[in-house]
């Protein structure tokens, strides 16, 4: 028997969009070309690392490329810095200060550039986290789209709080600190003039104020994670690998707007799989679940926190399983790649 | 009221559920025609709570997977050409042809784009005078009226620079097809709701009447199709086989006229390959001589094609339901969503993407 593939169908000597979408195309190309070309890191890849011989601080980078860059909800300027505060927070810290980068097109209006700046300052002020140094390049006209931003940042953890996606355990109570789908569906409808973004915004919002509701929980915190590109399906997908553990959602507790679910049925897009840039999954061992919802719950960012699943007592480690509406259960696979044009 | 809520109640499922147990006594096999209904069936795992008699065969109503190779091939070559625009909904982008997808020649520098209504395409070819703008037109009789739509507004504003690829196959030619294959399996129809709502479900009546076969016209929604399973079982056991609506909030018996004229305004019945199918007779749709000029095929000369599928997919006895996903021997190995080695395996509607999706594998369903 061959094992190889009998048709050359893809090309793959190019990347293609969907390496970059947070699914399993790009963790094809993060474990074969650039983890192995960085001479390979060893364990889980978290939204944010351990400074080396800092065992208290964490730094996290992200490049923020989304067109439009204005939306219902925000824009491209307060997604850059909610974007990497939030990657901080899932390693259990507070923002302790960013850097930004711009990357600025040729050609674009002043005034468009301003209100980018002004709107990720004041989100910075909002997040109480100071810009402390940063970078501008401008390129000839069409080398970037409008403006690209990276944002690092480093973040201070809080003393008993150690999440980390390869805790998850068994007996672990899943609990969600808002509705899904309603970022990557608002960007996609006002890129693509589909409509949908006239009842909905996006969710970017910083979350380090929830985790740090949630840090007098300690050690019973077991796992964070923001759901963004590949979405739920993708961020429960990693946890149940790094953690080998069996994780069960309940279709009938996953928060879904109306709009979101709509506009999924009409674009046939699963919301599982559509990103957020404003909510968190968080582990958390049964007997303090009802604890952590009850924290998440006091912020307005989390008044709406519903427990969605389980991780089973037993069962075969590294998958996800929905109990679907009619009472069957079905495999939540890890999404496969371009879904939706560039959103975060 | 909240979105579909009342099609999605669990306690209402289970109901349903329970008087399916009741009339079943015996076993019974019944296709669902359309690929959006096999994907609520495997999504929510329906097909799998049935009474254990109770078998669904997952029909060939995928209009991404029956579309032929040699149109895919077509509308390759065509996006390959310098000042080119090619459109098309998302799924069609990762359709295997012979030697490459469209999405991999996107990378390679071809503009290819994906819209979400054809009058997109007529709004690009407008925005850019310059560029050939054509539209890959597939689908069964749901999507006709939007296509016949964009030709007309083309034709309204004297555009000479868009054009379609038109790969239209209709619904009930490849029904009769199935049921005149001696080794046919099916016992009932579950309809296509959606292009029932166009066309109404007369055509359905002497299917019915020929072949003895119950056929219920079915929604989409969970409940929808458990009540559409439910109308079908309870034909097959009182020994009727009449067309019924199970999907009356959509469905009227004529259907919408007015969408039926703009097809027949542009569009004729011609013969049509269905990938996996074969040429069936007057069983797709091709657009007439006063709109002729709208013809990609006409006004690309791409030469000779060489359409050839890969031998080991079994994409041809998955659309007519003569096998399961499962069954072949590349399913979830060789062929995956990732590398689909057909076209079952890529769009959300196709038979084996739906399978994949759901993580059905060969051993036994889920626990």
């Amino acid at each position: 028997m061959t094992t190889e593939c009998p048709a050359p169908h893809h090309e793959d000597d190019v990347v293609l969009l969907g390496h970059g979408a947070g699914g399993r195309l790009t963790a094809e190309l993060l474990d074969t070309l650039v983890l192995p070309s960085l001479a390979g890191q060893e364990g889980p890849l978290e939204d944010a690392a351990l400074l080396p011989g800092h065992p208290d601080l964490v730094v996290s980078t992200d490049s923020f490329v989304v067109h439009p860059l204005f939306f219902p909800g925000g824009d491209i300027g307060s997604l850059a810095v909610h974007g990497t505060v939030n990657d901080l927070a899932m390693r259990g810290a507070w923002p302790l200060a960013l850097s930004v980068a711009l990357i600025v097109e040729e050609g674009l209006p002043l005034p468009e550039l301003r209100s980018v700046l002004q709107s990720l300052g004041k989100a910075a002020r909002e997040a109480g986290v100071p810009v402390i140094t940063g970078d501008t390049k401008v390129v000839d006209r069409g080398a970037v789209d409008k403006v690209f931003i990276n944002t690092t940042g480093i973040g201070r953890r809080h003393p008993a709080l150690r999440p980390s996606a390869a805790l998850a355990r068994p007996g672990d109570a899943v609990l969600l600190s808002g509705p899904i789908g309603l970022h990557g569906i608002t960007v996609l409808s006002t890129r693509e003039g589909l409509g949908f973004e006239t009842g909905i915004a996006s969710d970017s919002r910083p979350l380090h104020r929830l985790v740090r509701a949630l840090a007098p929980l300690g050690a019973h915190v077991h796992t964070l994670r923001d759901p963004t590109r590949g979405g739920l399906a993708a961020a429960l997908n990693e946890i149940a690998r790094a953690a080998r553990a069996a994780v069960e959602i309940d279709e009938s507790a996953l928060p879904v707007p109306e709009a979101v679910a709509s506009a999924c049925d009409l674009l046939g897009l699963d919301p599982l799989t559509v990103a957020n840039e404003g909510c968190l999954v968080a582990f958390v061992g049964s007997a303090a679940a009802d604890q952590a919802l009850s924290a998440l719950r006091t912020l307005p960012e989390g008044r709406s926190a519903t427990r969605i699943g389980e991780v089973l007592p037993q069962g075969p480690g590294g998958r996800v399983t929905v109990r679907t509406l009619v009472g069957a259960r079905r495999v939540v696979d890890m999404p496969l790649g371009e879904q939706l044009p560039r959103i975060c | 009221m909240k979105y579909l809520d009342e099609y999605r109640d669990p306690a209402l499922a289970r109901r349903l559920l329970a008087e399916l147990r009741r009339t079943a006594t015996r076993p019974w096999r019944i296709m669902e025609v359309c690929g959006g209904q096999t994907h609520t069936l495997v999504r929510q795992g329906i097909d799998e709570l049935l009474p254990a008699g109770i078998r669904m065969i997952h029909g060939p109503g995928c209009p991404v997977c029956v579309t032929p190779l040699e149109t895919l091939d077509r509308a390759m070559a065509i996006a390959a050409r310098p000042g080119v625009v090619l459109t098309s909904f998302g799924d069609m982008l990762r359709v295997p042809g012979t030697d490459t997808d469209l999405l991999s020649l996107r990378a390679r520098g071809a503009d290819v784009r994906v819209v979400y209504t054809p009058m997109d395409a007529v709004r690009i070819a407008r925005e850019r005078p310059e560029r050939e703008v054509v539209f890959l037109a597939v689908g069964f009789e749901t999507t006709a009226p939007a296509n016949a739509m964009a030709v007309l507004h083309a034709a309204r504003l004297g555009l000479a620079n868009f054009s379609m690829l038109v790969s239209h196959v209709l619904v009930p030619p490849a029904m009769t097809a199935l049921l005149d294959d001696p080794d046919c399996e099916v016992q009932a129809f579950l309809a296509a709701g959606h292009v029932c709502a166009v066309m109404g479900w007369d055509q359905y009546e002497p299917i019915a009447a020929r072949w003895r076969v119950p056929v219920v016209v079915t929604g989409f929604e969970p409940l929808d199709l458990l009540e559409g399973i439910l109308m079908a079982v309870t034909q097959l056991e009182q020994g009727r086989f009449e067309v019924e609506n199970q999907y009356v909030r959509a469905v009227r018996r004529q259907g919408n006229t007015e969408a039926q004229d703009a097809v027949r305004t542009v569009f004729r019945v011609t013969d049509r390959a269905w990938r996996g199918l074969g040429t069936l007779p007057a069983s797709g749709l091709e657009l007439t001589e006063a709109y002729e000029r709208f013809d990609a095929a006409h006004r690309f000369d791409v030469g000779g094609l060489r359409p050839a599928e890969d031998p080991e997919c079994i994409a041809g006895a998955v659309l007519t339901g003569a096998r399961l996903p499962t069954d072949c021997t590349a399913y979830g190995t060789r062929c995956t969503p990732r590398r689909p080695l057909g076209a079952p395996m890529v769009s959300a509607e196709g038979t084996c993407a739906a399978f994949h999706a759901a993580g059905r594998t060969k051993e036994a369903s889920l626990p």
